[in-house]
């Protein structure tokens, strides 16, 4: 009888989600009591799962990002303060005024004392700021220098595609044709681990044959903000960056390629 | 990981949750929310709705309201849908371009992707046509089976035992 059932073709549809709230109730009671019901189930919906799967255009990781940020960030419950009194709490209160009393005058006597000190630190502390301000305005410039290439009109922008070891990473490449030069931005990437670096490859597709554009080491990587120069090569069709010892590698190691992107 | 076992995730909120339903499922959404809209931009924003939609209802969710990916598949054509009649596409749904999912396979694939979709291309290629446009119809579409009837000029119980078919070949090239 299951057989007959299983071969109606009622349970694809179950899956597919285009029968009746009734129909669904039946097939979910079916399951429940036949286990080859319940196997047969399962089967069909892999199998769809794994069609639309590969019928998926890539999907950037960029794109886990939003909505984990939008789900887990936004849409977090926010946990509400339950204001609690009793009558502890208000002698608490109470006394704490009695004490926030005592504590005023004696700070007001404390108050001169403090201010000729603070302007006696005041000069060390020009100092730091005007430190911090350089270093705010070189940051600002090589973030404007960072947008000005983003926003170059004859970029155009390369997303690489986190791969197996780190699926989650990404990186863009910013190609200026017109001006022959080409970025890449590794904001996307984790941090090299201690005597490793990103290298970074430009591709031929028909053979595949990689072509070393640039060693990302540290102290480029610091300098850049993450938007860095790489050579120019004319004719990219793809780009990739692996994960290699310190001072690079004449060929990419594939099973450090972290993300990969066609042009 | 089975579906009982994420949803025991999403329910105690485990912080891991997310990422298991995301790993498991956003792919396979995105393919069939991009067979509907066509756009990648677009669909990657109807995604998004989907998982903020699967987020906040899934208090909702049972099994009287079938399989949870049937659920989650629902939501997702449903929000595609939605999308293309706000922009206006005054086409009806049944009149959407004649492309399907093997043209999307053939003419999406990137490089990545190509490398591991190369060998089921091939064989879904090998599907009849009448399974491509059957399988497009009532699970890409969600076309309800009376739908597809009129839609193939078939009879109703033929489309169901049909698709079993189709699902059966599909079934052997996966191997599942």
């Amino acid at each position: 009888m299951n057989r007959e059932y299983i071969e109606s073709g009622i349970l694809e549809l179950y899956v597919f989600g285009v029968l009746t709230e009734e129909e669904n109730k039946e097939v979910r009671d079916m399951a429940r009591q036949h286990e080859d019901v319940e196997a047969e189930i399962l089967s069909i919906e892999k199998a769809v799962i794994d069609l639309s799967y590969t019928v998926s255009p890539e999907l950037s990781p960029e794109v886990y990002h939003k909505i984990r940020l939008q789900l887990i960030e936004k849409h977090a419950g926010v946990v509400q303060m339950e204001p609690r009194k009793s009558s502890a709490a208000s002698y608490i209160g109470w006394a704490a005024a009695i004490v926030f009393l005592f504590g005023m005058g004696y700070q007001y006597y404390t108050y001169n004392e403090a201010t000729e000190q603070a302007q006696s630190a005041s000069a060390s502390q020009r100092g730091k700021y005007d430190q911090m301000v350089a270093s705010l305005s070189k940051e600002n410039t090589q973030n404007e220098k960072a947008l000005g290439i983003i926003r170059a009109k004859s970029s155009s922008v390369v997303t690489l595609a986190g791969q197996e070891v780190a699926p989650n990473a990404y990186a863009k490449m910013y190609v200026n044709n017109e001006k022959k030069e080409i970025y890449v931005d590794i904001a996307g990437l984790p941090e090299a681990p201690e005597g490793k670096v990103y290298q970074v490859w430009a591709l031929k597709l028909n053979p595949i044959t990689p072509t070393s554009i640039g060693i990302l080491d540290k102290n480029k990587v610091a300098d850049n903000k993450g938007i860095i120069a790489v050579d120019n090569f004319d004719g990219a069709e793809a780009f990739g960056i692996t994960l290699e010892p310190a001072g690079g590698s004449p060929s990419p190691t594939m099973e450090q390629l972290y993300t990969l992107g066609k042009v | 990981m089975t579906q009982e076992e994420l949803l025991e995730q999403i329910y105690k909120k485990d912080s891991k949750a997310f990422n298991s339903l995301y790993s498991m499922y956003s792919k396979s959404l995105y393919g069939v929310i991009f067979n509907l809209i066509k756009n990648k931009e677009e669909s990657e924003d109807v995604l998004q709705e989907v998982f903020v939609k699967i987020w906040k209802n899934i208090d909702s969710y049972n099994d009287s309201k079938g399989r949870f990916f049937t659920w989650i598949l629902n939501i997702a054509r449903n929000s595609a849908i939605d999308k293309l009649r706000s922009k206006d596409h005054n086409k009806n749904l049944k009149n959407l371009s004649v492309d399907n999912f093997v043209h999307i396979l053939d003419h999406n694939a990137t490089v990545v992707n190509k490398i591991d979709a190369i060998g089921i291309r091939e064989f879904v290629m090998k599907l009849k046509p009448t399974c491509v446009r059957i399988i497009e119809l009532l699970f890409f579409k969600g076309y309800t089976q009376q739908e597809a009837s009129d839609e193939l000029a078939m009879p109703l119980g033929t489309v169901k035992t049909q698709n079993r078919n189709c699902i059966k070949d599909l079934r052997t090239i996966l191997e599942v």
